[in-house]
């Protein structure tokens, strides 16, 4: 369990978290959500005691990370895959963490299996895939054999196989009872992991619900219509108080539902060529609730 | 979705008891496991016997050109033992060892592995003493088998001419332990100067003021000047190796020069155990 509390980190002027307020709870992964900037790397720093909180507290499994001895029996954490020495081995740099946290070296053994680096522990990491990377960082994770795991987009720089053993992995600890906190920039990653999310932008709390609840938001349903006679059914539509872009011989129609459309249609006897209606992704979703926050925005004139 | 809680409350809990001895273990994991480590050690450690062997070969071949009374004083000034260990062998000594000394600090802050080792042990004042621990003891191993190799590689070169010192000569052995034991107070400054700065370019440009430039400016002109250089830790090592009477208006005694060498490693040391505590990571 993490209990961020009012959370708030300013640097000189620059105020990266502002009164952040959440909860992750433990037995489900829980993703993270935020454009680049909103300050989810800053969280998570706060979170393991490296930054210290202009004000507000964090409290993970009981106590302030900072005042435990030893960390990785209780948090395991990838903040970055490059926060490595690259001159070192796999091995090595596994060896050292558990050595510094007296857990058995057959454990470094366990864990490189488990993410598929025992047949590369050996060679030094300035050698490794940005996957790899991620992999070694998940290891050193897990090595601790932590309830509660943080990781700062891992999926950057997986392959496909890679994806898809993360998201197991995650399901598999959380299912184990364990604390999961998986951070992304991209919604389309957490939509097949993550079972609650907390979003932030500019470093405020935007949202803090089930995936489920957060899907419900994009409500706005957006109907494509084909019909030969398309100018008739536009101002049909445009009475019924519908907004309607034509693209080509398509309508895009949002604020009357399908049924209604095909029920207008029947009554004035107009065929309708094609008919579907399509709900708002979740990407979308959390495009649209994070719009006002993005930081660094392309095309932004200056 | 199944829950196992009680399983998972379990963990964390039957954790061992932390010993600092374990830190230092996986301090010297990390040292050892970086290649770099062993080329700047063993190339420093040819560099300074090569420069001790080398001015040795030079008094052994230019040796008949020497008069009687010439070759009569050698011994009797001490030469020889200024010969065991050079002033360039030291700076060299002292440069590459300051330098030895940051990169095993900077190394974690450049690469951001200070990050993973903070959130595994989040004693940082723990961790940084066993990595001061660890860099102290690996760089006296070192320096007593630079100082010990040249004092026997450059006295039996003498002794070809019959003027190679034994090790029980008065004053060889303290021109030994003064050499040998300049190689860890350099490391610590270094490593100090790193852990405050950790930014490497700066690290190293301040790491060469305070170990190269210091004692250079304050010269024995005024007593504030010949105080202030006294401090520095290259004339601390001068007064140690110094054999017979001081040539100076501000003579000082080698306690005061031991001392000079106490003030520096455990100031270093104190700096670089200290320094992370407080800051952002």
């Amino acid at each position: 369990m993490i209990e961020v509390n009012e959370l708030t980190k300013r640097y000189g002027s620059t105020t990266a978290v502002k009164d952040l307020t959440f909860t992750v709870r433990p037995g489900q992964v829980t993703g993270f959500l935020g454009p680049n900037g909103a300050g989810k790397s800053t969280t998570l720093r706060m979170v393991l005691g490296l930054h210290e909180p202009t004000s507000g507290s964090v409290i993970v499994g009981g106590r302030s990370f900072r005042d435990r001895p030893r960390g990785l029996r209780h948090v395991g954490s990838l903040l970055d895959a490059h926060d490595v020495h690259g001159g070192r081995s796999a091995i090595a740099q596994l060896s050292a963490l558990a050595r510094s946290n007296r857990i058995p070296q057959r454990r470094v053994e366990e864990v490189l299996r488990e993410v598929g680096l025992a047949e590369a522990a050996r060679r030094r990491i300035s050698g490794f895939s940005l996957g790899m990377k991620q992999r070694l960082g998940i290891a050193s994770a897990l090595l601790g054999d932590p309830p509660v795991l943080l990781f700062d987009e891992p999926l950057n720089g997986l392959d496909p196989e890679g994806v898809r053993w993360v998201r197991d992995l995650f399901r598999r600890l959380a299912a184990e009872g364990r604390t999961v906190f998986v951070s992304s920039h991209l919604m389309s990653e957490m939509e097949h992991t993550a079972d609650q999310l907390i979003v932030i932008g500019r470093g405020e709390l935007i949202a803090a619900e089930s995936l489920a609840e957060f899907s419900a938001r994009g409500t706005r349903q957006s109907v494509t219509v084909s019909t030969p006679a398309s100018a008739v059914l536009r101002d049909l539509l445009a009475a019924e108080g519908a907004t309607i872009h034509t693209a080509g011989d398509l309508l895009a129609v949002t604020g009357v539902t399908a049924v209604r459309i095909g029920e207008i249609a029947m009554e004035h006897r107009i065929p309708l060529h094609h008919l579907s209606a399509r709900s708002s992704s979740l990407e979308e979703a959390f495009m649209e609730l994070t719009a006002d926050s993005v930081q660094y925005l392309a095309g932004d004139p200056q | 979705m199944t829950t196992t809680y009680a399983a998972v409350d379990e963990l964390g809990a039957d954790e061992p008891r932390a010993r600092f001895h374990d830190l230092v273990a996986a301090e010297w994991i990390k040292l050892r496991s970086l290649r770099s480590t062993w080329i700047a050690y063993g190339a420093t450690a040819l560099a300074v016997i090569a420069f001790n062997a080398g001015t040795a070969y030079d008094t052994y071949n230019y040796w008949p050109e020497r008069s009687a009374a010439d070759r009569a004083d050698f011994v009797r000034a001490g030469i020889p033992l200024q010969e065991a260990f050079t002033a360039n062998a030291v700076m060299v000594m002292m440069l590459a060892l300051g330098a030895i000394g940051a990169v095993a600090i900077l190394g974690e802050y450049s690469t951001g592995t200070i990050r993973t080792t903070f959130a595994a042990v989040p004693a940082r004042r723990s961790v940084m003493a066993a990595k001061t621990v660890v860099v102290t003891a690996v760089s006296t191993v070192f320096g007593a088998i630079v100082a010990g190799a040249s004092f026997g590689l450059t006295q039996a070169i003498l002794d070809g001419r019959d003027a190679g010192l034994s090790i029980g000569y008065p004053g060889a052995l303290r021109v030994v332990a003064a050499s040998a034991l300049l190689a860890p107070v350099c490391a610590l400054t270094g490593m100090a100067i790193g852990s405050v700065i950790r930014h490497t370019s700066a690290t190293m440009v301040a790491s060469v003021v305070a170990i190269l430039v210091l004692p250079m400016v304050f010269t024995d002109g005024r007593h504030w000047s010949a105080v202030a250089g006294h401090a520095t830790l290259y004339q601390a090592w001068s007064r140690l190796v110094e054999v017979g009477s001081p040539r100076t208006d501000f003579p000082w005694t080698t306690g005061g020069a031991w001392t000079v060498y106490a003030v520096w490693a455990l100031t270093t040391a104190v700096l670089a155990v200290t320094s992370a505590q407080r800051r952002d990571q």
